[in-house]
């Protein structure tokens, strides 16, 4: 598929104006380029969240469906059997939307079930690494060392002790399923994210997108560094975008010499007392060195 | 019509396929399974032409069928016990939503202790839900009943639950009649999809927005009003079925209650056994009567105190517990009675739970009981007649 | 903010949750805005990079011009952020 370029990209927004979401975040970076992807032929269920609230007096511009916080596929899977039968589906799009918290956690079974029954439609998480809607408390995908608020920092514990390895991987989860279209991407490279969602939109069956997602209340970083932190996380290679397709995996975007994990750290409230604590900082090193083997 | 011998379960999918719809989804449970085995058949058989969605639970199995609702399919799900507390947030969710839809409820206890048999726990602590309950006695109630929910939840946007006692009612299998599609196609037409929202990119709506506590109060009253004003569309239902295939249905069957003194209430397989008895006890000269409850949400207030306007001693038999205060058709029957100035005394009566079989011998206990207090004698208002008490 | 439109909804729909869209934009969120981006069009090159990474698409691209849609901008200051000429600075909002 040809590669999207900016000035190819619609003016046309999918979004009103005047969400109530935060200056600077990411999610809704990723939920505005995700819906100038698909177009307005599309079918929205957002599970609860962020987003669901963000979304809320009305900003869509395509149907949106505000459901509980772990049923969002279980309701597409309703959606896409439904108008299958009834011959009404056409070229709609059926685009799931949850956070990290609803996705790798309380709405795996429900994520995991709508996959393997293998419904057309596709899955964007967008990944902020906690639960950002109740003030940022641990998620199965919070990394090693980020202070969240039932992570603190205290004076024996500090932050999220599990290893980097053991969080919930949610797009290698899905490979296993199956999934025919899998995908992470980033907002700090929205035009890779709209590829991938263009993609994602032309495979039969389900098809997974996680977008590493920046939040600057969560992660206590500046509003303006939202992208930059997207990239950076790329850059560092804590972070490796890649599509599964047909049993192939390809990278984008891959560092040619990685950053110093410490640049992407020191610009987040949340990694703060990691930077002189020298152990967690090689455990990092070496678990993108680790990684970047397989 | 067909004369058949038919299980509750078999009745119950038989009157789904009938009501043709077009999505099921649903997750096995005893004692619900044998209803939706029977769907799949169908659907493998061409005979009935519908997705079904084999969910991984039953919080899903929900899920799916508001997802299906809400852009226009007609559903069909079923459960039971500990899938339909599972479900308990869906149910919500589906009539905050007002959806359309029809579950099938083959009753079972919750665990624990483990027990798979019948009990109304499972759909009576879901009872405020706001899902439209009708309790069947026999498969062809289930099968009349189910049917008639398709008709009166496409009206009232509620939803509704088909409720049945597991194995009593869902495994046992009993002479009764059927409809042909021909027939079901003239009472019950194709949904009328111009009455409700739905989620199509040719006119974007939200669904599911936050409310703030300003406005909450209104919504919730809209969905209590609807509740309330149903019972005319229960009815017109229940008479429409009865002129075309001969079994009329109301809010609540009144047996032999006009002059009655001591009147018993229930609801479900219960209430067959209630009948038999209340003949053997009228042939004995006793005044007795029955009440037997077919909708208990919205809840016939009407059509129970004409059923008491003589009665001294109304016996109000649950086959569930709110545990710490009496069943829980009990609250609701007194709440009704409370205005009336003869205000007859009520006793509530526990029995049944777990599967434990109701015999004629547990009903006469309970008219023991009555008699004692129509002659002034102090008994317990919470009775367990059927449980060995170690106090 | 927009509860007016909750009763025109209340009163007409058939009481299910839902609403038309749009309402949002009632919602002035320029008000948020500590910094205001000011853009220098001499220097811009027209890349559309602060319009691609604009969360709330408050940057619109209005042929060669870059502008910014002060009703709504959030202040969060990615585009200046972004901006690989350096044509964006974040200015003060003055208190009134």
């Amino acid at each position: 598929m040809e590669k999207t370029k900016i000035k190819d990209l619609t003016d046309e927004e999918y979004l009103h104006h005047g969400s109530l979401a935060c200056a600077g975040c990411g999610a809704l970076l990723a939920f505005r380029h995700a819906l100038k992807a698909l177009g307005p032929n599309t079918i929205t269920i957002n599970s609860t969240g962020c987003m669901a609230v963000i979304m809320q007096m009305g900003v869509p511009k395509v149907p949106h469906f505000h459901v509980l916080f772990e049923n969002g596929p279980a309701v597409m899977s309703g959606v896409e059997q439904a108008l299958d039968i009834m011959g009404t589906r056409g070229d709609t799009n059926l685009l799931v939307v949850a956070g990290d918290g609803g996705t790798a956690d309380i709405g795996m079974g429900s994520l995991s079930g709508a996959v393997e029954r293998g419904h057309d439609f596709i899955y964007l998480c967008y990944d902020n690494e906690s639960y950002m809607n109740t003030g940022g408390q641990r998620s199965g995908t919070t990394p090693f060392g980020a202070a969240t608020t039932t992570t603190p920092v205290g004076s024996v514990v500090k932050g999220e002790s599990r290893p980097m390895e053991m969080r919930k991987d949610v797009p290698e989860i899905m490979i296993a399923h199956g999934a025919p279209y899998v995908a992470t991407a980033s907002i700090g490279y929205p035009l890779d994210l709209i590829d991938k969602m263009k993609k994602a939109a032309t495979v039969r069956g389900p098809s997974y997108v996680h977008v590493f997602a920046s939040c600057p209340a969560g992660w206590r970083s500046d509003a303006k560094d939202s992208v930059k932190l997207a990239k950076l996380a790329v850059q560092t290679g804590l972070i490796r975008l890649f599509e599964y397709e047909n049993g192939e995996r390809t990278f984008q975007h891959v560092p040619k010499q990685r950053k110093p994990i410490k640049e992407y750290l020191e610009l987040q409230g949340r990694f703060k007392h990691l930077l002189d604590d020298e152990e967690a900082l090689k455990e990092l090193e070496q678990y993108v060195e680790r990684r970047s083997q397989s | 019509m067909t004369e058949v011998f038919f299980t509750g379960n078999r009745a119950a999918a038989e009157a789904a396929k009938l009501a043709r719809p077009q999505v099921v989804a649903a997750y096995p449970i005893t004692p619900q399974t044998s209803a939706v085995e029977y769907i799949s058949q169908f659907i493998n058989n061409g005979e009935l032409k519908a997705n079904m969605i084999l969910v991984e639970s039953e919080h899903s199995a929900m899920s799916a069928v508001v997802g299906a609702s809400i852009v226009g399919a007609r559903t069909f799900t079923a459960s039971s016990s500990q899938g339909l507390q599972l479900m308990s947030e869906g149910l919500y969710f589906a009539s905050g939503m007002r959806v359309p839809l029809v579950m099938a409820i083959a009753n079972r206890t919750l665990s624990m202790p483990v027990n798979i048999w019948a009990d109304h726990q499972d759909s009576m602590v879901n009872r405020d839900s706001g899902w439209m309950q009708i309790y069947c006695a026999n498969a062809q109630e289930v099968f009349d009943n189910l049917l008639q929910a398709y008709k009166i939840t496409e009206e009232v946007l509620m939803p509704a639950m088909v409720c049945y006692d597991g194995f009593i009612v869902s495994h046992v299998a009993e002479r009764m009649e059927v409809i042909d599609q021909e027939q079901a196609d003239m009472f019950l037409p194709e949904p009328d999809l111009t009455k409700r929202p739905l989620m199509d990119p040719k006119n974007p709506l939200q669904f599911g927005e936050v409310v703030y506590p300003d406005w909450y109060p209104d919504y919730e009253y809209k969905k209590h009003k609807a509740l309330l004003d149903s019972p005319k569309t229960i009815m017109d239902v229940g008479r429409e079925y009865g002129e075309l295939f001969g079994r009329s249905y109301g809010m609540v069957e009144n047996y032999r209650t006009d002059d009655a003194e001591i009147v018993f209430m229930g609801l479900g397989s219960l209430t067959s056994t209630t009948q038999w008895v209340v003949n053997d006890l009228r042939d004995c000269g006793s005044k007795v009567g029955l009440s037997k409850i077919r909708v208990f949400r919205p809840f016939p207030d009407k059509e129970i105190v004409e059923a008491c306007k003589n009665a001294k001693v109304v016996a109000v038999i649950d086959r569930d517990i709110g545990y710490g205060t009496s069943g829980m058709l009990f609250p609701d029957v007194t709440r009704a009675l409370y205005p009336l100035a003869s205000r007859p005394k009520c006793l509530n009566f526990i029995i049944g739970l777990g599967g434990k079989d109701i015999t004629p011998e547990t009903i006469k206990d309970i008219h023991e009981t009555c008699e004692k207090a129509l002659e002034g004698k102090e008994v317990e208002t919470v009775n367990w007649p059927d449980a060995r008490k170690y106090d | 903010m927009g509860l007016e439109k909750h009763e025109k909804f209340i009163k007409k729909a058939s009481s299910t949750l839902v609403f038309e869209p749009g309402w949002s934009e009632d919602n002035l969120t320029g008000a948020w805005r500590s910094e205001r981006p000011e853009v220098d069009q001499e220097k811009c090159t027209n890349c559309d990079i602060c319009w691609l990474v604009c969360p709330d698409a408050c940057v619109k691209r209005e042929g060669d011009r870059i502008e910014i849609d002060l009703k709504y901008c959030k202040g969060c200051g990615i585009c200046a952020e972004e901006c690989p000429v350096k044509a964006i600075i974040m200015l003060r909002e003055e208190s009134d």
